[in-house]
């Protein structure tokens, strides 16, 4: 596209826009200091961090750090657990907002749509500290429901789930399925309220039932949001966060709980302060965030093939 | 709304009725939780330890409250939570206006190369430890700063305004203010910001409740317990099941087993009063934070 301001040598245009990179200039300090130095202090990964000697001085020492980390056993831990939580939690809370979106969006009472909506999407906005609260409240197994439950059941109180390791897995998806699929049903729901009236009339005449109009005419209209959105999260499958694995992990579920995130601030910040283990650490972070980087870009490129939608 | 009905056929209206009794399931499942701590704040130690609360307050009680009002800690905590959210939602708005006003502007010169390479950190970045050590470095390491600076703009936020600014202000009025000699910086002030209050509006939202809600970059900066956010005080008593004894039983009366079931009341209404804010702010803004969604939906 041709603008209007080609022409000038470049500090002609430099100055005749120089109010604009004023505007710029904090956005810009703000993502080189904290951002991009960061970035640059990735170097670590390749060196042996000499606290003395500071991140620049530190003596190189190529790709050790990564192949310790190959090698090590945990790294035959920590990828597949963080690669199972997340598949688990894409394949059991991807499609709770869909199906909660086309059921709403068939009902005909505009009052009950509104007021559901407002419901599911409360707990989108509650800290995870205090869903793992909740949930901690609710399972506690002798002041708990779950407690409360099994003591009338069977008569007598239950071992505790969160101390339970084949458990952490159902505990950490499905709280978050209920804390996000109402959050997440809204972009279906919006693209929904775009279906055109005509196609259902037209659908209705044929004497298409409702529950073919959701699967013929909602569900085919839906499909490309769906596409995108499947991708999208595919592309953060190696991103699990570490707040709520964080604060559900304990000593006797580490074998399942221990995920890359949890990991590196366990060896870099929360170790005794060897200071080989900072590269250590920082090494396996960039490991992951590599691998992010390379599942984003990819499923960006899927992505802008399948439908025409892209990040960037 | 299709206003001549069809009767509904019979099988329509078994297919009504799953769906009504599905989505009050649904309901039931996300409320249910929230009535039962709800409850259970309200209610005696001894109901709340034995578990006799099921739906509605048993042996109705304030004391729960009583004593969360005098644990410091959490008052500390909702204080400093106060000031991050508020000076910290400040800077963010700040910060990514500044950012996303030029950036909307199709004539800057720059705005190629420094779209780039803000939305590269969108998908890369240093992570933890150089984090960390960067922080270190800046001597920004158990300060307020050290919630406030690191995130002083979100780029996805900053994205959502940009593009905004972009959709809804028409070049037209760039052209026609330019021609009246109007200066950048002055069409930003009588022109852009005034028309961007939808979306302002909308990122203040969700930089507001990022604040209130995190505690990762304060489980990470700060040691010292006077700077604390309510989060991280949150995580001692409702994880960690970690309290200040001296803070709740002034009396110091309290046998064992009281003890205890105060420990579980107190969890109940610290949830409550923790949540409660965002929660009585929610029904006025929802209508905003679903529009934010689809803001953030179109690409520009």
């Amino acid at each position: 596209m041709k603008q209007t301001s080609r022409k000038g040598t470049f500090w002609q245009r430099f100055w005749k826009d120089r109010q604009l990179y004023l505007f710029m200039l904090v956005p810009v300090i703000y993502i080189v200091v904290f951002e991009y130095v960061p970035i640059a202090g990735l170097s670590l990964a390749f060196k042996h961090y000499m606290p003395a000697k500071g991140i620049v001085d530190s003596p190189w020492v190529g790709f050790a750090n990564f192949t310790k980390f190959f090698k090590s056993y945990q790294f035959g831990r920590v990828v597949p657990n963080t690669l199972i939580l997340s598949l688990y939690s894409i394949v059991a809370s991807f499609p709770v907002p869909i199906i909660f979106a086309l059921m709403l969006n068939s009902l005909d009472r505009p009052g009950f749509k509104k007021v559901s909506a407002n419901i599911v999407n409360m707990p989108h906005f509650i800290s995870v500290v205090v869903v793992v609260g909740i949930l901690m409240q609710m399972l506690n197994p002798r002041t708990g429901l779950y407690g409360t439950i099994m003591m009338k059941l069977t008569g007598s109180y239950p071992s505790d789930p969160f101390r339970d390791a084949s458990l952490f897995r159902h505990l950490y998806v499905w709280s978050g399925v209920w804390q996000g699929f109402g959050w997440s049903s809204i972009i279906y729901t919006a693209a929904l309220s775009n279906v055109s009236p005509e196609l259902h009339d037209a659908a209705q005449i044929d004497g298409a039932s409702r529950f073919q109009r959701v699967i013929h005419v909602d569900f085919p209209y839906l499909l490309p949001t769906i596409i995108i959105m499947l991708i999208l999260k595919c592309g953060h499958v190696m991103s699990i966060g570490f707040e709520k694995v964080f604060l559900m992990q304990n000593t006797l579920n580490l074998s399942v709980s221990q995920v890359i995130s949890t990991y590196v601030y366990k060896i870099g910040i929360a170790g005794d302060g060897a200071a080989s283990d900072i590269s250590y650490a920082t090494a396996i972070g960039f490991f992951n965030s590599l691998i992010n980087l390379i599942l984003i870009v990819a499923v960006n490129k899927i992505s802008s093939k399948v439908s025409e939608t892209s990040l960037w | 709304m299709r206003t001549n009905k069809v009767a509904t056929s019979k099988g329509d209206r078994v297919y009504y009725t799953i769906c009504y009794v599905v989505t009050i399931i649904l309901l039931v499942t996300v409320l249910y939780p929230l009535i039962f701590i709800v409850s259970s704040s309200f209610s005696s130690a001894s109901a709340v330890s034995t578990g006799k609360v099921i739906l509605f307050p048993v042996e109705f009680s304030t004391l729960s409250y009583r004593t969360v009002f005098k644990y410091k800690d959490i008052y500390t905590g909702y204080m400093n939570s106060l000031f991050y959210t508020v000076v910290g939602t400040l800077i963010n708005v700040v910060v990514t206006l500044c950012c996303a006003y030029p950036l909307s502007r199709k004539d800057f010169q720059g705005r190629k190369v420094l779209t780039k390479m803000f939305t590269f950190c969108m998908i890369f970045s240093g992570g933890m430890i150089p984090s960390y050590l960067n922080m270190s470095n800046l001597h920004l390491l158990n300060t307020r700063w050290a919630l406030l600076l690191p995130g002083a703009m979100s780029v996805y936020n900053m994205i959502v305004t940009r593009t905004f600014i972009q959709n809804s202000i028409p070049p037209e009025l760039l052209e026609a203010s330019q021609i009246d000699g109007c200066s950048d910086a002055k069409y930003f002030f009588k022109v852009v910001l005034p028309l961007s209050m939808p979306v302002i509006s909308v990122i203040s939202l969700y930089y507001a409740v990022g604040h209130w809600n995190s505690y990762f970059h304060a489980f990470l900066y700060l040691q010292d317990k006077a700077l604390y956010p309510l989060q991280l005080f949150l995580r001692e008593v409702l994880v960690q099941s970690n309290f200040d004894a001296s803070m709740m039983y002034a009396d110091g009366s309290e046998v064992i087993e009281q003890r205890q079931g105060l420990q579980e009341l107190i969890k109940y209404s610290t949830i409550v009063v923790s949540t409660v804010p965002l929660l009585i702010l929610y029904p006025f803004v929802s209508k905003f934070f679903a529009k934010g969604v689809m803001i953030g939906s179109v690409k520009g």
